[in-house]
């Protein structure tokens, strides 16, 4: 960012899309994808912030053996409510509505998406959804796990399982409605020249996550419906008593389930290649290899679910195929992480936060996605199923992996979002404050869970304290390192310097246009003749 | 294509011209579609499961079922197909009276097949005990008829279930699209529609076809499980 | 693109095969043919639908991409519904699964080590 200095400084454009109108009708019944993309930021904020609380209560309650804090019965409605407020209401649409809203038009080369009334009823539904879920965990919660197995769900459970599965239904729909516009997006409203292999690879991901978005939730929406119907009847869908098949549901619900982790990953996956691409100045190595790499993790996603039911009465032959096909996805994931890398070499990496971001996720990543190798083995499940080697495993990928990535996101766009830039130094302490906040947060769990400490559970037994104890320390850093960037993302939308329309010297369309864009985002129809056009400066001068 | 027509209607912001606009459409509701199929296809997994399982209860239950009604219900849609398919050409053609007359039967024979299906079916079986939780108890002819599947009652039940939430799923879709219809006449007879707009007739349209091969299916899974010559 | 202005007439002989069709598979399913019920009532129902996604919905007038969703649509249906049932096909190969099947559990037999068939009473 040396090079600003000698040039005129940047000013803002005098009308934008923050300025372009005001009042809160000019933002609740707005069109403007870019507004949508803001709606949704603060929307998932707020979901972050309670079930980050949520998260900060449960590491309190394990520092002692015997709880701190709570009964059990609170803690398993604690760890209910933070899954599915983290998947469903935060990690889901976290990448695809607020960054991919902003940028999916702006990177192709589109006024709006191709229907914007129902991008902001998506927003409404998800809302409405939100709302619904919260007033279940008002009312007292659900004690069953995100993963509302049956017969507990619909027979045992005490909880508000019904108004729950309601909001996670009605949440199914808005995620359907935006994967059903981002497609046509893609497909119906790039610009001239902007061919499919010129699209940033953030786009392909995000295409791949739609395909995911529309063929998984019509699923675990009809799934919650007989779950609904079964808590009210009690007709015998998933009960064994009168002949039904719990396993069904496992199948119907991991069916989603584990494309839905893909949801969460995925967009984070496109986020991290343009972060390499602006940070080391370079066309991603293997452009094509990553691009195919997200369909085809989307695709194999949909073909691996029975991994997560190896030890629920699942046919063991099922299990080999199941097993095989997990093996399967870590090799585009495998494709990802290499191409990265090697983009990296030789190049001149910049160390600003949003590379910083990057380097993280592909680190954590690739530790969160080798121990799912550990559990995709029928024989090694076995003795980690249900561990707390599960809970690390996943939240390296979700929390080391997509919310790195969305913080880098955030970090890399903000300056487009708002015009604004944020406070660098700050920045980069937050982002190794997460980080080894992360680490040690759940660095510790995989030795605990291959201890043998079970997961979802409020007591232990004592000899578990002192990893608990460090886990619980790491949660801690992790909390201040999430809040930071609240504090200087907040002040510089107000008082930031001046971002100018490329601060990064980054390519790409979003980065022709000013900051923050215009309404109609681009004044002209812009023509693209290369992606990722990098490296033609240095040719011009030398 | 007759270019005054273009011209006349109203292009989105968004789009470039009118025909990405309809094509931008048209492809979001094949996408829509995509969806459904997962939506359904739900249901139709469990329904697979349990018919592998306990195929003679389903052969039952599916012989509790009036295969007359099923037929009847297959020809109603595919009627209702015809005009609607008619309807759109009309509207390619621009055609408002005959579009109006087409989609007037089409909402007709949908209006007719939910209000049979409601009216006459469901609560016939429903008074014949054959609801499960609601009014669950065969009658001695039903349970002959179960016996001789040698079927066990409550997989009869299950059977019931899967019929409840398939056709109510259908029925829900009816619904939706008598509603989608109810509009689109409005829409025609503001003049909206044959003003350039035809495109929302073939999308309605693309609906209603979707809910009908719903039926296709349904129609021999349920009605016609283990064949009707015992 | 969107304008294909069909004959009346095709219209009419999709609609007259779809009825033909539905009196085929009633009229079947009066006649024994044994497991083949199923399959020939599914192959007809394919059929209609068949016609009527590509006729009726002018299908076979659609870009290749549309294709590709329908296609794409009906895979995902095969995955779900086929690997859903290749477990249920396939868990009665083992003991455990012949056990949960038949609505039993299976205790291990302490004195042995082995495994035996222990089925509660069933209403």
């Amino acid at each position: 960012m040396s090079t600003v200095a000698v040039e005129v400084a940047p000013t803002l454009p005098e009308v934008h899309y923050l300025n372009a109108d005001y009042g809160w009708r000019s933002w609740l019944f707005t069109t403007d994808h870019k507004r949508i993309a803001w709606l949704y930021l603060f929307a998932i904020t707020g979901f972050f912030a309670v079930g980050g609380l949520m998260a900060t209560l449960m590491r309190l309650n394990l520092i002692e053996p015997q709880g701190l804090l709570m009964e059990p019965a609170s803690y398993n409605k604690l760890f209910t409510a933070h899954g599915l407020i983290m998947i469903f209401f935060f990690l889901a649409p976290s990448i695809p509505t607020v960054l991919g809203n902003f940028l999916i038009p702006i990177m192709i080369g589109a006024r709006d998406v191709a229907f914007p009334k129902l991008n902001l009823l998506s927003w409404y539904i998800f809302m409405l959804a939100g709302s619904t879920f919260m007033f279940s965990v008002i009312r007292g919660g659900v004690d069953t796990g995100w993963t509302l197995y049956t017969p507990l769900s619909t027979t045992y459970a005490n909880g508000h399982v019904l108004s729950a599965a309601v909001g996670i239904f009605i949440s199914g729909f808005s995620s359907i409605l935006t994967g059903l516009n981002f497609m046509v997006t893609i497909h119906k409203m790039r610009a001239p020249g902007m061919t499919w292999f010129r699209l940033p690879l953030f786009i392909w991901s995000l295409y791949a996550t739609s395909v995911i978005f529309i063929l998984a939730m019509p699923v675990i929406a009809i799934t919650l419906a007989l779950i609904a119907l079964e808590r009210v009847f009690h007709v015998g869908i998933f009960d064994p008593a009168l002949g039904g098949d719990p396993i069904l549901f496992q199948h119907l619900f991991w069916f989603f389930g584990h494309p839905e982790v893909y949801i969460l990953i995925l967009p984070s996956m496109g986020v991290v290649s343009e972060l390499v691409a602006a940070g080391c100045r370079k066309r991603v190595f293997g452009y094509s290899f990553v691009a195919f790499s997200s369909v085809a993790i989307a695709a194999i996603s949909f073909m691996v679910w029975g991994h997560h039911m190896f030890l629920t009465g699942q046919s063991v032959y099922a299990g080999f195929v199941f097993s095989a096909l997990s093996f399967a996805v870590a090799i585009p994931s495998a494709i990802k992480v290499f191409n990265w890398t090697a983009t990296m070499h030789k190049a001149s990496v910049s160390y600003d936060a949003p590379m910083l971001y990057a380097i993280g996720f592909i680190g954590l990543f690739t530790i969160g996605g080798l121990t799912g190798l550990f559990l995709a083995s029928l024989g090694e499940d076995v003795h980690l199923h249900d561990t707390y080697f599960v809970v690390a495993h996943f939240h390296y990928v979700m929390v080391g992996g997509a919310i790195m990535g969305y913080l880098g996101g955030l970090h890399l766009w903000w300056p487009k979002m708002t015009g604004k830039l944020y406070p660098e130094a700050w920045a980069r302490f937050a982002c190794l404050l997460v980080f080894a906040g992360f680490n040690l947060t759940f660095g510790p769990q995989f030795i605990l869970g291959y201890l043998g400490m079970p997961r979802r559970y409020a007591v232990y037994p004592p000899e578990f304290q002192v990893l608990n104890v460090m886990s619980s320390a790491g949660a801690s850093i992790l909390a201040i390192g999430y809040f930071i960037p609240l504090v200087y993302f907040t002040w510089s939308a107000f008082k930031g310097p001046i971002a100018g329309p490329n601060p990064w010297g980054a390519k790409g369309l979003e980065w022709t246009i000013p900051s923050p864009p215009p309404t109609n985002n681009f004044e002209e129809t812009p023509i693209v003749e290369e992606a990722y056009a990098y490296g033609h400066e240095e040719a011009h001068v030398g | 294509m007759a270019d005054a027509h273009v011209t006349a209607v109203p292009v989105a912001h968004q789009f470039d011209d009118f025909e990405q606009q309809t094509n931008a459409d048209t492809f979001g509701m094949w996408l829509f579609l995509a969806t459904e199929v997962l939506f359904f296809g739900g249901l139709f997994c469990g329904y697979s499961l349990y018919r592998n399982l306990y195929f003679d209860a389903f052969t039952a239950g599916s012989h509790l079922l009036k295969v007359k009604y099923g037929a009847f219900y297959t020809v109603l849609l595919i009627c209702s197909s015809l005009t609607m398919a008619l309807g759109v050409r009309s509207a390619q053609l621009r055609r408002r009276t005959a579009l109006t007359i087409y989609l007037i039967l089409t909402w007709i024979m949908g209006f007719a097949f939910v209000y049979i299906k409601l009216r006459y079916e469901w609560y016939g079986d429903y008074l014949e005990g054959l609801a499960p939780a609601v009014n669950w108890a065969p009658s001695r002819e039903s349970m002959e008829m179960i016996n001789h599947f040698h079927a066990a009652v409550p997989h009869v039940a299950l059977f019931f279930i899967f019929y409840f939430c398939m056709t109510g799923l259908h029925a829900l879709h009816m619904i939706v699209g008598v509603g989608l219809l109810t509009t689109l006449l409005i829409f025609t007879r503001q003049g909206k529609v044959t003003g350039g707009n035809y495109n929302w007739v073939e999308i309605v349209g693309l609906y209603w076809h979707f809910v009908d091969i719903v039926w296709i299916f349904l129609f021999p899974l349920l009605y016609l499980i283990g064949g009707r010559y015992v | 693109m969107s304008e294909h202005v069909l004959p009346k007439k095709l219209y009419f002989a999709v609609f007259l095969s779809l009825i033909v069709l539905t009196a085929i598979t009633t009229g079947v399913a009066f006649i024994d043919l044994g497991p083949f019920n199923t399959v020939v009532a599914l192959v007809i129902a394919v059929i209609k639908a068949s016609l009527v996604v590509l006729f009726f919905m002018h299908l076979k007038y659609q870009t290749g991409m549309t294709r590709v969703v329908i296609v794409a649509a009906l895979l995902w249906l095969a995955v779900l519904i086929g690997i859903t049932m290749s477990d249920v096909f396939t868990r009665h190969w083992t003991e455990h699964g012949k056990a949960w099947q038949r609505g039993s559990v299976i205790l291990p037999d302490r004195s042995t080590g082995s495994t035996a068939l222990r089925l509660p009473g069933r209403a």
